[in-house]
């Protein structure tokens, strides 16, 4: 069999740690992140694993995460080559980046790079718009794989090759199959992500970051949303504690419910 | 005047419940019309739903043997092109929505607004972010298409039964990929109510111990005609497959009751629920965070909520006689 030279391209943000309860500004200019704990996006960690794993067995050549958002971003990427990233590319911007600006970033990063797979989480956790991938499909014109929790790739002699993707819909699994290069965006249960340890992180160390400027990429930034108000979601009324089933019971009765 | 394309979701010609809760969102966005797009390769009988929805005011149906199957990457370029004319473009934000709808926004070359909660005007909308820590109000830009997806939970599914909008076949001169297939799919199916338009939805968590445990999370959820749900952890656990998942990164539901059994209330499973009319939470844990927002608690010290359960099982039944 020809060799696989497949390249996967990873997207790797980064946002609030999932495990941090946000707290909106009373102002409504937004939300606290100032001394907030960051972390890759979750979803973005079980792509990166995802990648990791084809290189593993032979079907990938390497694996490039790519970042887009501020300067001291480089420390974030840092992880993902500690987990096992061949190289990173940073695209520098001190806006905040918006899923059609991140499309078309990558986008000119896919041009550059041709990738086999696009890989990227399917939704990350700050804005949880859920958009980025399907956007980048659309604009490159090619194949997308949304919530994938498992994915075969086949590579065939002369061929581009195709990915056979079980996806995570609301009616249960659906199959698809798309031909590569595509994007797939994992779902949680595509893999568990491995951990990163203390030698990895020293050879990550020496592991190259392209620089990039986001302007320098010609993306046109385009017309946004614009955030206007952050509120926090309105609180529920307090509860009461009932002392056993029969009482629980009784409380839907009296509410309709039951 | 705005004019708002609903794009419809099916299944085995039958229409999703979800589409009628986009268009209870489109008209509250008070557009002179408020159509809805039916891709499928057989549309009458979605149609003839659809066109039974109040304020839909016509139906349109694009018939080919390629939409059989919701391929995003099919029917993304055809609803771009039928997208033409419309101020507004939403679909539901069900797995289908989120799939197909940035591919759409992206061809247009706009900004996509995900998880629409309410309509502040025709061009403010909120939605939220941060698993619902925040909700903010966002602008989109008037001279450009709104495309959007709609949060199901929080919006009615809008009257139907007496209107009878005219059914009409659409013509698009769209070229479709041919790099995308359709295989199949493994359907959860089963005869208890749909997760995400259940009047009632009964959860299990990983303090339901085991999968077989779970036997009375169905039992329980079948005496009250209830649909079943589950938190992460009891998907990871294996006791249930995963489009019984509630919360962020699963279904977001709105029930008038929602039971949530042996689930602790990570944030990420509030999120789901949120918005629930009426939270019952039994559990053993009295720090667990599902108290915090549940109208009824119940807690018990005991070594496994099944016990807890039980009694329970046994009122409603009671009551069903």
């Amino acid at each position: 069999p020809e060799e696989a030279q497949m390249k996967i391209l990873v997207g790797y943000k980064r946002v609030v740690d999932y495990n941090v309860r946000i707290q909106v500004k009373p102002d409504g200019t937004g939300v606290v992140t100032d001394g907030v704990k960051l972390s890759a996006n979750p979803f973005d960690d079980i792509a990166l694993e995802e990648a990791l794993r084809l290189r593993e067995k032979g079907i990938a050549e390497e694996v490039v995460v790519v970042g887009i958002g501020p300067a001291d971003l480089t420390a974030h990427l840092r992880n993902g080559l500690a987990m096992g990233a061949n190289r990173a590319i940073h695209v520098t911007t001190a806006d905040a980046v918006q899923p059609l600006t991140a499309a078309r970033a990558l986008l000119k990063l896919v041009e550059k790079e041709q990738p086999g797979l696009v890989l990227l989480g399917k939704q990350a956790i700050d804005d949880d718009a859920n958009q980025t991938g399907q956007m980048l499909a659309a604009l490159w014109d090619r194949p997308q794989a949304t919530f994938a929790s498992k994915v075969d790739i086949s590579i065939e002699s002369g061929a581009d090759g195709k990915a056979t993707v079980t996806r995570e819909v609301d009616a249960g699994l659906e199959t698809i199959e798309v031909e590569l290069p595509a994007v797939v965006t994992s779902d949680l249960r595509l893999n568990e992500p491995r951990f990163i340890k203390l030698p990895d992180i020293m050879k990550a160390k020496s592991k190259p970051i392209d620089v990039v400027e986001l302007a320098s990429l010609g993306v046109d930034s385009g017309d946004h949303l614009k955030t206007t108000h952050y509120a926090a979601p309105p609180k529920r009324s307090k509860g009461v504690m009932v002392k056993d089933a029969a009482e629980l019971v009784a409380a839907l009765k009296a509410k309709g419910l039951l | 005047m705005s004019k708002i394309l609903v794009i419809a979701e099916h299944l085995d010609g039958k229409l999703n419940p979800s589409t009628a809760r986009a268009v209870s969102a489109a008209a509250a966005v008070k557009p002179e019309a408020v159509d809805v797009l039916v891709l499928a390769d057989n549309a009458a009988a979605i149609a003839a739903e659809a066109a039974r929805i109040g304020g839909v005011s016509r139906v349109l149906t694009v018939e080919r043997a390629e939409n059989a199957h919701p391929l995003a990457a099919v029917l993304a370029p055809q609803i771009a092109k039928a997208a033409a004319g419309y101020s507004h473009v939403f679909a539901p934000s069900t797995t289908f929505g989120k799939d197909v709808t940035p591919r759409v926004a992206a061809l247009l070359g706009v900004a996509q607004v995900s998880d629409v909660m309410s309509v502040e005007g025709p061009y403010s909308f909120k939605r939220p972010i941060y698993a619902g820590n925040a909700i903010v109000t966002v602008e989109a830009e008037p001279s450009h298409t709104v495309v959007a997806t709609v949060r199901t939970a929080s919006w009615p599914v809008a009257a139907g039964g007496t209107n009878s909008a005219p059914v009409e076949s659409l013509a698009l001169d769209a070229t479709l990929p041919t790099h995308t297939r359709y295989v199949g799919l493994q359907s959860g199916k089963s005869d208890r109510p749909d997760l995400q338009s259940a009047g009632k939805v009964v959860s299990g968590g990983r303090g339901v111990g085991s999968k077989e445990n779970f036997d009375i999370i169905f039992k329980l959820a079948d005496k009250l005609g209830a649909a079943v749900g589950a938190s992460r952890a009891a998907v990871d656990a294996g006791y249930v497959p995963s489009d019984l998942q509630v919360g962020q990164t699963g279904k977001i539901i709105a029930p008038e009751l929602y039971m949530a059994i042996g689930i602790s209330g990570a944030i990420q499973h509030l999120t789901g629920i949120k918005d629930a009319g009426t939270i019952v939470a039994i559990n053993k844990d009295a720090e667990a965070p599902i108290f915090e927002v549940a109208d009824f608690g119940l807690r018990q010290n005991m070594d496994v909520e099944l016990s807890i359960v039980m009694p329970c099982l046994n009122e409603a039944e009671t009551i069903a006689r």
